[in-house]
């Protein structure tokens, strides 16, 4: 069936603001979906209030609303424009919900637009726990005895019906919310309560709990005609229990047979098809009993998904785009497969190596908060990793998680004793597979945790006991006698030099390197294809193996390279907003006439997707594996930029191999980055600081603060989103936030700053060409100081400083930036009391506010500061034109409902997870009063 | 989970065009030649091995890890290991699966396959990829290179070889319901269980005979239809099966042809066969019917294929179902005929069970027929 001609313009709708749940793996979908859908002439309308998305850049649609995502806001695009049809399914839970909501008010219908790749009558039999299991039932699709209440009272009396362990799923809550396990009697009040009150229609399922059953995951598409093919099968390493976004995850899946693979192929498109009448993306969740290998039917996602996602970046297969066509009309046989370009787009992928994927935690950030894993999800970003086997996999994986995992286990920490750890496992946490290995190493039989785990398949854990049996053979030696074959197999399973050297105790990763290469045992690149290799496919996604015969895939081109390092996995304070850096960063090399190659580790971002560089190394932001890229590669330089604090922090490596950053240099982003140097320069400067000092110890620390003057801000040097940042006003309290400091970093210096209080906060981004420095723009803090900026709304251009301030402050910005050398970017934060500007820090490199602010101002800010960076451009070669109507206002978005007894309060450590931008036309404005006037409302001392 | 740590024994592997590449032993040891070629599928490794259309093929699996759930006694395509031997990267000696007996390299070895591991798998499919398929050697017992090319030298090529009679049942045999309305006669070329099982489980009592019974002995059965099996090899040299097709075709019963049966079927009615490039395996092959215009995503394994020239100029036979990624032929219907056979196998043990409508088909025609 060829596309529906009726159809020349389309809405996508976004999913807002990223929350623990749903993040920027929906910018990657809205985006693909709008590419592909202009690609077939479709004029395509999108709206979305995150301005850190690609999606909403001018170049990706006709049309960009960065407005609420409202029905107010639907109605009044659909007033503006000529729309055809709403394509909801892109946007996550978020987007589908507005799309119902519009339809219950018959806002489409009344505007004449046609609801495309969804039945909206099936959102309710999806969505609805009871709804979809009555569904179930009808369709003789097997599901977890359950029955539905509305009040507390009914819910304990089904409770005592179906028996424990139980689950308390609330009915029409995203990522879980507000659900959870019920072990025994004692718990189900407190459960009970907290999923009514989450659900909006007070609503919840109390099931039957299967704990201890594998969880499996299948990706299907299904056109008009009723094709429908599995894109991917993933299983979850940890048993049903935790959440899918909260498990980690392999594909394909490692433990099923074809017979237990059919059932649930056969299951799923049954239910598919019963679905409703749609075209496009749909995600199935099935349990396994391992004993009997009965399933049953967890959830249906008719849209595309995280997982989805995942499963694109997993076989190549680009499920959104696909999708999106889908909607449109067309049929998947009449597409072809993207990657190989010469066979059909209606097949299922085969894969020839193993994808694990690893969440990303921050409950660092969440004093208090409970960090059991369960039904709810609670990580704030993933990592993935490829190998050619599940341990090299699962090694590159924590390679790419940056919590200083250096692979599979804790080195130099001192270990828990072998019945402690066997309690530690029963209770899925966030470092649950460390110290599983942990458990192997200290000798615990695999059935041991296998059963300890309630149900980890044994084939996981045999193979983490692969990496144990190796680890302690490579123990035996050290450096010089370590065998060659055994290297070799310690490399092909996934161990880095840095891992190596640390079993061995001896010499460093370099050492281990140099060893290894002279042995030939070297790093090859293999393709994503989506076909085991059976068609020859042309497109350049990458990842790195090790193999008898070294037989390497990726093939050079003789064009100057560049490479533009990503920022790993999502996490506070360091998220979407560098993924839109690296988009721009990426196509601006391009557009300079270079071959634009890009590393990252993150499966939901735009920059990994297979056609926006050149060429993708799907690869942890790791020394060891960047380095064999650059060796391999011989780029002209690399950019640190883009990509936050993950890229920036391996610019000493790469400073000291003698490889060229593109931009700004190691030493000018070493001053910044340390408070010594960076004060001296301030000093010589003559620009206002405020009173610092350092200290390693309480004693030092004390002293310091009463030297510098109380109220003092108290930190580690090197951090991230103002991570462990307290303020503090006495002796007793900077002897407890360094005491508490130094016991999770120890040995860290300790900055301790004079903390200017009730002080106005405000920032400058601006790009600096060796000649000229450019203010991008001006934010000003409406909370007084004290809150992270990333937390704060910030209010562009700045609507309560005097000229004079405003002014000083670009003076300060320009005198930095050039006495820094600044090539690219820079952003800088200051503080104003009293008339007086003093500069608190600066960052050399994209900041959060990057994207807000050339969306805000309309300008491809991060094409002309990449093309800066390069040396290709002046500033003086482009022209700036500021298109803003009043004001932007970036405001922070919290995710503290995933946390139930969280401190609210915010403070100097970033809490929030996304960002929405709001424009008014004036300071009148009842939206901006009423943000002025709650200011203070959450302020933590 | 029994955890064998067996020491590991070095072995190589020889590609006729001279690829070396050395990896270790698993299964038997010893040595075992073949013609290479691969299996793309994700799952159903111990279908795979089973299946008779391997028969004399040295496999290469391209999943990364095969044997994690061991093997179990239902999951088989006949009664023994068919492949010649088996090419993997990572084949796993421990597994895991309640319902399974034993492992992967138990079971290899007491099959007698001998197979490698460690290799880059992927680098070998783009050799068969580009270069075609070709013999190969497997030996665990030396790695003595040049010896081993001295072997495999002597090794048959494949184009034009006839095996289907030598994985044949050598006795006749029945199954299902003695008393059931419609009975099917099974020509035995390398016939895959699930095959049977389809045709019994839609209520058809079945008797299988050996390649070679002349027609007038399994008419003897009264069949009301017929079915020409799957099976190994080169249909070309199999006169004595087209014969014996030709005169099943003038009965005017319905008859239905699998993979190599659909060769055969083409043969039948003047259609030449042709060894392909490196032929079709795994579980993923978009198939569209044309008929019904409805796609489906099937279990695909051949080496030689229906001439696509000579079926379009046939004005006797109609194209059914093409392949969409390549546009081979994968279904044909004799005109005027009860007679059709697809070159993929709906049985879809293992793969997905989309095209199993086919066997639907054919029991209905067969009583439409008969009322």
């Amino acid at each position: 069936m060829p596309k529906d001609n009726s159809i020349q313009s389309v809405l996508i709708i976004g999913s807002g603001p990223i929350i623990i749940g749903q993040a920027c793996e929906f910018d990657y979908s809205g985006t693909q979906a709008a590419r592909s859908l202009r690609e077939e002439g479709i004029k395509v309308y999108l709206i979305n209030s995150n301005p850190a998305t690609i999606m909403t850049d001018p170049m990706m649609a006709d049309k960009v609303y960065l407005l609420p995502l409202t029905v107010e806001s639907i109605e009044e695009i659909l007033e503006e424009n000529q729309i055809d049809a709403v394509l909801p399914t892109m946007g996550g839970q978020t987007a589908l919900n507005l799309a119902k909501e519009a339809e219950d008010l018959g806002i489409w219908e009344k505007y004449g637009v046609k609801l495309i790749g969804v039945d909206i009558k099936a959102i309710d039999k999806a969505e609805d726990r009871e709804k979809f299991r009555q569904w179930m039932i009808g369709l003789g699709v097997p599901v977890a005895t359950a029955k539905t209440a509305n009040s507390f009272l009914e819910g304990k009396e089904f409770a005592q019906e179906i028996g424990f362990p139980l689950v308390i799923r609330p009915s029409f809550t995203l990522g879980g919310t507000g659900g959870g396990f019920v072990h025994d009697k004692s718990e189900l009040d407190e459960a009970l309560n907290r999923g009514l009150q989450a659900s909006p229609i007070h609503e919840v399922l109390v099931e039957k709990a299967v704990l201890g059953w594998k969880e499996f995951e299948l990706e299907l598409l299904r056109d008009a005609a009723d094709n429908v093919c599995i894109i991917c099968t993933v299983e979850n390493f940890d048993p049903m229990g935790v959440h899918t976004g909260d498990s980690i995850t392999v594909a394909p899946a490692m433990t099923l047979s074809d017979t237990g693979m059919q059932l649930m192929r056969n299951t799923a498109i049954r239910m598919m098809r019963d679905l409703g009448n749609f075209a496009g993306g749909c995600n199935v969740q099935f349990a396994m009993s391992p004993d009997t290998e009965e399933i049953i039917a967890i959830e249906i996602n008719p849209r595309v998904s995280r997982s989805s996602a995942l499963a694109s970046k997993a076989t190549g297969y680009p499920i959104a785009k696909i999708a999106a066509k889908l909607a449109i009309g067309y049929t998947l046989d009449e597409l072809e497969n993207q990657i190989t370009k010469t066979t059909s787009a209606y097949f299922e992928p085969a894969l020839d190596y193993v994808i694990v994927k690893i969440p990303r935690w921050n409950f660092d950030k969440f004093k208090g908060a409970n960090d059991t894993l369960g039904l709810q999800m609670k990580s704030v970003g993933e990592v993935m990793a490829i190998g050619r086997s599940f341990t090299e996999a699962v090694q590159k994986a924590c390679q790419s998680l940056e919590n200083n995992a250096v692979g599979l286990g804790y080195y130099g920490k001192s270990l828990m004793h072998a019945d402690e750890l066997l309690e530690y496992i029963k209770t899925p946490k966030w470092d649950r597979i460390f110290r599983i290995k942990d458990a192997l190493m200290a000798g615990i039989s695999v059935s041991t945790i296998s059963k300890a785990t309630n149900g980890i398949d044994r084939w996981f854990i045999h193979e983490i006991l692969k990496i144990c049996t190796l680890e302690k053979e490579i123990a035996r030696y050290d450096l010089d006698t370590l065998p060659l074959e055994l290297l070799r197999e310690a490399k092909v399973n996934g161990f880095s030099d840095e891992q190596i050297s640390r079993i061995t105790e001896h010499g460093n990763e370099e050492d281990v390197y140099n060893k290894r290469k002279a042995a030939g045992i070297t790093r090859v690149y293999k393709m994503v294809d989506t076909c085991s290799a059976e068609f020859e496919a042309k497109t350049p996604y990458f990842y790195s193996t090790f193999e008898e015969g070294n037989y390497n895939e990726s093939k050079l081109s003789d064009k100057k390279k560049i490479i533009v390092l990503g920022s790993g996995p999502n996490r506070i304070g360091q998220g979407i907003e560098f993924d839109y850096c690296c988009v721009h960063g990426l196509l601006a090399i391009k557009e300079a006439g270079y071959e634009a190659i890009m590393v990252n580790c993150n499966p939901e971002t735009v920059s990994t997707d297979f056609d926006v560089a050149d060429k993708l190394y799907f690869e942890p932001v790791y020394w060891e594996h960047l380095w064999e890229i650059i060796e391999h590669e011989k780029p002209e330089g690399v950019i640190v930029q883009l990509g936050g604090q993950t890229a920036l922090k391996l610019a000493e490596k790469l400073h000291e191999k003698g490889i060229k950053i593109i931009g700004t240099s190691y030493d000018s982003m070493d001053i910044a980055e340390d408070r010594g140097r960076f004060s001296d320069m301030l000093k010589e400067l003559d620009i206002p600081y405020p009173d610092y000092g350092t200290a390693y110890d309480v004693d030092e620390a004390i002293t310091v603060a009463n030297k510098v003057g109380y109220p003092v801000l108290v930190r580690p040097s090197y951090v991230l989103g103002g991570q462990r940042m307290r303020i503090v006003i006495n002796d007793d309290e900077v002897e407890k936030a360094v005491v508490s400091l130094l016991k999770h970093i120890p040995g860290n210096k300790i900055l301790i700053d004079h903390f200017l209080d009730r002080c106005q906060e405000a920032e400058i981004d601006g790009i600096f060409d060796g000649e000229d420095f450019h203010v991008m723009g001006v934010m000003e803090h409406i909370e007084p100081a004290g809150i992270h900026s990333g937390d704060s709304n910030a209010v562009l251009p700045a609507f309560n400083l005097t000229p004079l301030v405003v002014q000083t402050m670009e003076e300060y910005a320009e005198k930095i930036a050039r006495k820094l050398n600044i090539k690219g970017l820079i952003n800088i934060q200051f503080a104003i009391k009293g008339g007086k500007v003093y500069v608190i820090e600066a960052n050399p490199r994209a900041s959060r506010t990057t994207p807000f602010i050339a969306k805000a101002y309309q300008i491809p800010y991060l094409n002309i500061a990449t093309k800066v960076m390069m040396g290709v451009n002046k500033l003086k070669d482009f022209t700036f034109e500021k298109k803003l109507n009043g004001y932007a206002i970036k405001e922070p978005v919290f995710s503290f409902n995933k946390f139930p007894g969280v401190n609210k309060e915010l403070g100097p450590e970033m809490k929030s997870t996304g960002e929405a931008i709001r424009f008014v036309k004036d300071l009148r404005d009842p939206y901006f009063r009423q943000l002025y006037k709650d200011r203070s409302m959450y302020l933590s001392k | 989970m029994p955890d064998q740590s067996t020491p590991s024994v070095p072995a190589v592997l020889v590609l006729a065009d001279g690829t070396v590449a050395h990896g270790r032993s698993f299964g038997a040891i010893g040595t075992t030649t073949g013609e290479i070629c691969f299996n793309t599928g994700m799952t159903g490794y111990q279908e795979v091995f089973t299946d008779p259309s391997y028969f004399g093929q040295i496999l290469i699996m391209n999943s990364a890890h095969i044997g994690n759930y061991g093997v179990k006694d239902g999951d088989v395509e006949s009664d023994s290991v068919k492949i010649s031997g088996l090419i993997g990267r990572n084949l796993e000696e421990t597994y895991s699966r309640k319902l399974a007996k034993g492992s992967l390299h138990e079971y290899l070895k007491a099959n007698n396959v001998v197979s490698i591991e460690g290799v880059d798998t992927r680098a070998l499919v783009a050799e068969v990829r580009t270069k075609g398929a070709m013999n190969c050697i497997i030996s665990s017992e030396t790695t003595d290179v040049e010896l081993l090319k001295k072997k495999l030298a002597g090794v048959p090529n494949m184009d034009g070889l006839e095996l289907a009679s030598k994985v044949s049942t050598k006795e006749s045999y029945e199954l299902g319901d003695v008393n059931a309305d419609i009975r099917i006669a099974v020509m035995d070329y390398g016939v895959k269980r699930n095959i049977l099982n389809c045709m019994v489980e839609r209520g058809a009592f079945v008797k299988v005979f050996p390649a070679k019974t002349p027609l007038e002995e399994v008419k003897q059965f009264e069949p009301h239809g017929y079915f020409i099996s799957n099976g190994p090899g080169d249909p070309a040299p199999m006169d004595y099966a087209v014969t014996t097709l030709k005169q099943i075709l003038k009965e005017e019963k319905p008859v239905f042809g699998i993979c190599l049966g659909h060769q055969l079927l083409a043969l039948a009615n003047d259609i030449p066969t042709f060894k392909m490039h490196h032929g079709h395996r795994g579980l993923n092959h978009p198939v569209k019917n044309l008929v019904s215009g409805r796609s489906e995503i099937t279990t695909q394994n051949h080496g030689f294929g229906v001439d696509p020239e000579a079926v379009r100029k046939a004005d006797h036979i109609e194209i059914t179902h093409v392949n969409l990624n390549d546009q081979s032929i994968e279904g044909i219907r004799v005109k005027g005929k009860p007679a059709f056979s697809v070159q993929y196998h709906p049985e879809a043990t293992p793969g997905p069970h989309d095209s199993r409508y086919l066997f639907d088909d054919f029991i209905a025609m067969i009583r439409a027929q008969k009322n």
